[in-house]
């Protein structure tokens, strides 16, 4: 400092200094306004891009967008407008580094999406230690909601154990479990792994009797070999627990092999359901939503996005557009971006307009947000349009019933957060 | 038969039938390879476009018409990148056409990426093609054996014109000794030409031939192009026999697997190769190579 100071007596060298300081200031000004008030609030928006959970991650993109889009068309909140700042996350690693860049480099006010199970865990332990809000959007794993579940973090995304007896109610109504022999296929990893554990689980509970689990690769896209199995065990019901675009190529295939054998699983996108398309579309799986939902807000909703995007929103876009309005509520009706004040509106007694018939909320305990989900299936009506060749049940849990009976229970799945 | 050994059977004849998508694909790169040196890492690409060309054109042409306009597009695209881009690399060091190569398949994902989104494409097989023909024990798709009758007469064409014709002599003259054949006059670069338009048009047919039963997204390329691989480097680099009996030999260990040990039927082939490569470096029929050996 005292060289600088003796340096700084000569006046060509103080001009330099003060016309750089001037300049640092000009810098530091809105930056520091930034951070107060009128610059935007920042949210760290991270999903798969690429790779099988890619189709997905694209969706969800579109729906952050459309809910940010909205948020600043009606003027942003407090003043300030949102600002989305995407990326592809990859793989867990990478999705653990830019978590990382978007918290300290770019400090975001919020982290939100995430698809994969075990990209949702290393984002959710950056929040954590730097104490930032993290919604996950598509991370179905139960453990991610027990035993690993973060005071930070709260799921958009239903659990695995929801998927499970969503689907169960759905097949102990058509009396396909009890006494019923059942064949299983499962991605080879974390989600599928979980998944089957449930599924079976759920199963056993309920007097089906198991044949077999295959873990199948998660680059498999020809499962002809598989199928030649069904048809030689002939189980009375296959169960698939396999992700992505393995789904969407089983499904076709096992249309295409014919298997008159009652297929369904415990896990279904609408990206694999267009996939498969009309003639490969087959089984019965639950959802956590589809265009085809009945409820004023999700027609309102479905016609925003059509004229946004120019195709129809499925379950993933849904997802990550509630989570960045949620948040907006959040912020504006407790006049804060403040982390513990936000935690505190979400754990409190407020529900939300979640696209569905009734209002959704966030578990206290756990962080889950419990709403209506579906069950889907291919259209009977032959003449169906090329987006309604599958159909939406009514809400499950039915009107009469407790939202919460599909999430585990705290006894089944304990969370406690430190 | 006891129960358990037609399983097998059956899984050994699917084996086999899987063996001919592989085949159609792993050709094209292996006679890329032999005449130009060159390792098409885009091969896969080119299946991509296939499988995207039939899905954009059967709605305004009907599936037939795009079932033949398909592979030819594909193939017409190859002869351009032949002749404006491949041709450059034919003396050049081979790692320039793997970086070429590599980059022009990122290209195409991204670009089929950007155009057609990210999601699988709807994409079903012709009504006509519906349904199974059973025999016996054995039971098996109509869509898929028209498949492996449309694979076989286009191996089986390959090789007619590869063996057969005087087209197929400069070729085998020019895998031997490109100068030589310059020296009588003859110049190799329409037959390099057609040679890539062959190649990639068969890639493209394998596009159009699956686009019906894997899903149609931006990377189905990259998932077939390391199969492809393996059958080319088991059956040995530039070995029309080879290749074939490799492409069946994958087929019937990975049907085999997947009966036995699922989770191992992806890792089943890249343990096969590394069984050939060290038992058998240059693949099962494969001649010596000057350039690798």
């Amino acid at each position: 400092m005292t060289d600088e100071k003796s340096s700084a007596s000569s006046p060509r060298r103080r001009l330099l200094l003060q016309g750089s300081a001037a300049f640092a200031a000009g810098l530091a000004v809105p930056g520091f306004a930034r951070a107060q008030d009128g610059g935007p609030i920042r949210i760290g928006h991270l999903t798969p891009r690429t790779g099988f959970l890619g189709p997905m991650g694209e969706y969800a993109v579109l729906g952050a967008t459309m809910a940010v889009e909205e948020v600043n068309a009606a003027g942003g909140v407090l003043g300030r407008k949102f600002e989305l700042l995407t990326e592809d996350s990859v793989n867990p690693q990478t999705a653990s580094t830019k978590a990382q860049r978007m918290v300290e480099r770019d400090k975001v006010d919020a982290l939100v999406g995430e698809i994969s199970s075990a990209s949702g865990l290393a984002i959710a332990q950056v929040a954590a230690r730097a104490k930032t809000l993290f919604l996950q959007t598509g991370c179905n794993s139960d453990e991610l909601r027990g035993k690993n579940c973060s005071r930070y973090m709260f799921h958009l995304e239903a659990c695995n154990t929801m998927y499970v007896r969503t689907i169960g109610q759905a097949l102990l109504r058509d009396g396909m479990v009890k006494g019923k022999r059942w064949m299983a296929f499962t991605a080879d990893y974390a989600f599928g792994h979980d998944l089957f554990k449930q599924t079976k689980k759920f199963m056993d509970e309920n007097g089906a009797v198991f044949v077999s689990n295959d873990m199948l690769p998660t680059d498999a896209t020809e499962f002809s070999a598989s199928l030649l199995k069904i048809r030689q065990q002939k189980p009375d019901l296959v169960m698939s627990n396999l992700a992505g675009n393995q789904t969407t190529n089983f499904t076709k295939q096992y249309n295409e092999f014919n298997i008159d054998i009652p297929f369904a699983g415990a896990d279904m996108n609408m990206t694999s359901i267009w996939g498969a398309g009309k003639n490969g579309f087959s089984g019965v799986w639950p959802i956590i939503w589809t265009h085809q939902v009945q409820a004023p807000s999700a027609k309102e909703f479905v016609a925003r996005f059509q004229k946004r995007w120019k195709k129809l929103p499925e379950n993933q876009a849904v997802n990550d557009y509630l989570a960045i309005k949620i948040l907006a509520e959040a912020m504006a009706r407790t006049k804060s971006v403040e982390v513990d004040k936000i935690i505190a509106f979400l754990e409190g007694d407020n529900s939300f307009d979640v696209l569905r018939g009734r209002p959704g909320y966030f578990r206290p305990w756990d962080h889950q947000m419990v709403y209506e989900m579906y069950t889907v299936q291919p259209s009977e009506d032959k003449n169906a349009g090329k987006d309604d060749f599958m159909v939406t049940s009514k809400p499950v849990p039915a009107a009469d019933q407790s939202l919460e009976v599909l999430a585990p229970t705290q006894e089944e799945n304990m969370c406690k957060f430190a | 038969m006891p129960t358990e050994l037609i399983f097998i059977v059956q899984q050994v004849a699917n084996g086999l039938l899987l063996g001919f998508y592989y085949l159609l694909i792993a050709l094209g790169l292996s006679i890329i390879f032999s005449l130009g040196g060159i390792v098409n890492l885009a091969h896969g690409a080119f299946y991509a476009i296939g499988a995207y060309l039939i899905v954009f054109l059967s709605d305004s042409l009907g599936y037939g018409l795009a079932f033949v306009v398909s592979p030819v597009a594909v193939g017409v695209l190859g002869m351009l990148v032949e002749r404006f881009f491949f041709r450059r690399f034919y003396r050049a060091d081979p790692t320039l056409s793997l970086l070429f190569t590599f980059a022009l398949s990122m290209v195409i994902e991204q670009a089929l990426r950007m155009i057609f989104g990210a999601s699988p494409l709807s994409f079903s097989i012709p009504e006509f093609a519906h349904g199974q023909v059973i025999v016996g024990d054995f039971f098996y798709p109509v869509y898929r054996i028209g498949m492996l009758f449309v694979a076989i007469a286009a191996v089986a064409g390959t090789w007619l014109l590869l063996n057969r014709t005087a087209f197929g002599k400069i070729v085998k003259a020019g895998i031997n000794d490109p100068d030589m054949v310059r020296a009588m006059g003859i110049s190799l670069n329409p037959v390099m030409t057609a040679v890539c338009g062959l190649g990639i048009g068969l890639a493209g047919l394998s596009g159009v031939l699956l686009a019906p039963i894997t899903g149609v997204q931006p990377a189905m390329g990259q998932e077939i192009l390391t199969a492809a691989f393996v059958v080319v480097v088991i059956g040995g680099l530039g070995s029309f026999w080879g290749v074939v009996v490799a492409a069946m030999l994958v087929g019937v260990i990975r049907g085999l697997t997947s009966y036995f040990y699922p989770p191992a039927s992806e890792a089943s082939l890249y343990l096969l190769m590394l069984l050939i490569l060290v038992l058998r470096p240059r693949g099962l029929l494969g001649e010596k190579f000057e350039r690798l050996e």
